[in-house]
């Protein structure tokens, strides 16, 4: 059984890897097959995940029921109504509450861990001080300093309400300094994990397949 | 009506999170955990919508005999054959064909049941009928047959011996193959953009080669490890703190407009 799984993992492997030379039948069954295993796959996962671990579990088969879940339960009832034409605006009650909450909820999170802990964790600790000494670290605090320098300026640039002259332009332009070293250390990164994906995908054919790396 | 109360729902909603957050009391973390339960639930009739509006599209495009029809037949088949694997056990040691020709009953009743449905008017009660029969025989094999039951309310589906399979030899080389594909579009890509035109592209050339190089062996490797380091940390890190400011006032400002009812795209036309 295996061995046979192995095949087909190869062959659908190879089936994708044919695209390099162009689009062909063969990619495109492959590309039909992982879109319907992958959509009935999460279905499955979030089907036991969600309906039955959390309603099931919790709202009908429970001790102590929590009735509040059958609310989720009919208001996720309520979000297929957008199947009859007719009463599909009903549909619009959960997606209103997903939204309302939602953006309750991220508009002070986020504020809280993207805006004010950034901004404090570049503005605190400036002068890095040696744990045990107490001396100053100067290679830490050069570190900092360039942060602030980067933080400062990369905001500037995304500022567009001023225009880009003077001071204001040159901090900007820092900035885009800052901002081009990040775009190319994120290109690395990326170039390097799709690299050592294609490596585990050659390792596979020419070792759990063909046998030949062992 | 139709528009209005979508928007209370919106605003009652999002103010109660917003005020929730600022009331450090075991009740206001009730209410939080009762919405998030609400949020998850209610998702998944999302991405059942969503499945719908999946094997609708694939069903127009085979019925329509568009160019390249046969592709949504595979999608529908394995989408079919997955679920039926998730929501069903195996008996160890018993013989497979029993599920396998439950699989290709239950297939047969999907393609006819979809022919039926949307075929021509000519052959409609046929395909109908036949759909019917086929079901029946798919309900008996799933009532005499002992060697695979039906698993709705507990998760052996999960652990389904043909569901792993396909998991771990279809799903993941697919997945694992498709990223790994990207390795040589990425590379022709830096061919172009690696060029030292300017002091922004020799910026960006410089920041690449160093976290590309980070991991080479020899004596230039521990030295690029610890510059590549410093730039991750350091320069990346400012940068990559500036976007996620922007973002998070990005964020706040528009969680502003959808509570206060002035963003209203989520509730489409009519």
């Amino acid at each position: 059984m295996e061995m046979i799984s192995i095949w087909i993992a190869a062959i659908l492997t190879l089936g994708i890897f044919s695209f390099l030379y162009k689009d062909n039948p063969l990619y495109k069954a492959c590309e039909a097959l992982f879109v319907g295993v992958s959509a009935a796959y999460w279905a499955i996962v979030f089907y036991f995940d969600n309906i039955y671990k959390k309603f099931y579990e919790g709202a009908v088969t429970a001790e102590e029921p929590d009735y509040f879940l059958w609310i989720g339960a009919i208001l996720g009832l309520l979000f297929l109504t957008r199947l009859v034409p007719k009463i599909g605006w009903v549909s619009r009650w959960p997606m209103a509450l997903i939204v309302g909450a939602t953006a309750g909820l991220w508009m002070v999170g986020y504020f809280v861990s993207n805006a004010m802990n950034q901004i404090g964790n570049t503005i605190s600790n400036i002068i890095a001080r040696d744990e045990l000494t107490g001396a100053i670290a100067w290679g830490e605090t050069f570190g900092t300093m360039v942060i602030l320098v980067g933080v400062v300026s990369g905001l500037v640039y995304f500022f567009f309400s001023k225009e880009h002259k003077g001071v204001f332009g040159a901090t900007a332009k820092v900035g885009t300094w800052f901002l081009m070293v990040t775009f190319g250390a994120s290109f690395g990164y990326t170039v390097m994990s799709r690299m050592s994906l294609l490596i585990g995908r050659v390792d596979f054919l020419l070792g759990d397949w063909l046998g030949i790396l062992r | 009506m139709k528009r209005q109360i979508p928007l209370v729902i919106v605003f009652v909603f999002g103010t109660l999170m917003v005020i929730q957050y600022f009331v450090p009391h075991e009740n206001s973390e009730i209410v939080k955990g009762f919405l998030l339960d609400w949020i998850v639930i209610i998702g998944i009739f999302a991405l059942a919508l969503g499945l719908w509006s999946l094997v609708q599209v694939s069903i127009d495009k085979i019925n329509s005999r568009k160019e390249n029809w046969e592709y949504p037949l595979v999608t529908l088949i394995s989408l079919t054959v997955m679920i039926f694997f998730g929501f069903t056990s195996h008996a160890e040691d018993a013989s497979w064909w029993g599920y396998f020709l439950a699989i290709a009953v239950l297939l047969a009743a999907l393609w006819m049941l979809a022919q039926g449905l949307m075929g021509n008017a000519a052959n409609r009660n046929v395909k109908s009928l036949s759909a019917l029969g086929l079901v029946i025989v798919f309900s008996l094999l799933a009532i005499f047959d002992g060697s695979w039951e039906f698993k709705f309310y507990t998760a052996e589906g999960l652990t389904n011996q043909m569901f792993v399979h396909f998991f771990d030899y279809i799903m993941i080389p697919l997945q694992a193959t498709m990223f790994a594909l990207l390795a040589f579009f990425i590379t022709s890509a830096s061919y172009r953009a690696f060029r030292a035109r300017n002091l922004l592209a020799t910026l960006l050339l410089i920041s690449a080669l160093i976290v590309m190089l980070r991991f080479t062996p020899g004596p230039w490797g521990e030295y690029l490890a610890k510059t590549s380091s410093w730039v991750m940390n350091v320069p990346n890190l400012a940068a990559q703190r500036a976007i996620v400011i922007g973002i998070g006032l990005g964020i706040v400002a528009t969680a502003l407009k959808v509570i206060l009812g002035i963003e209203r795209g989520y509730m489409g036309k009519g």
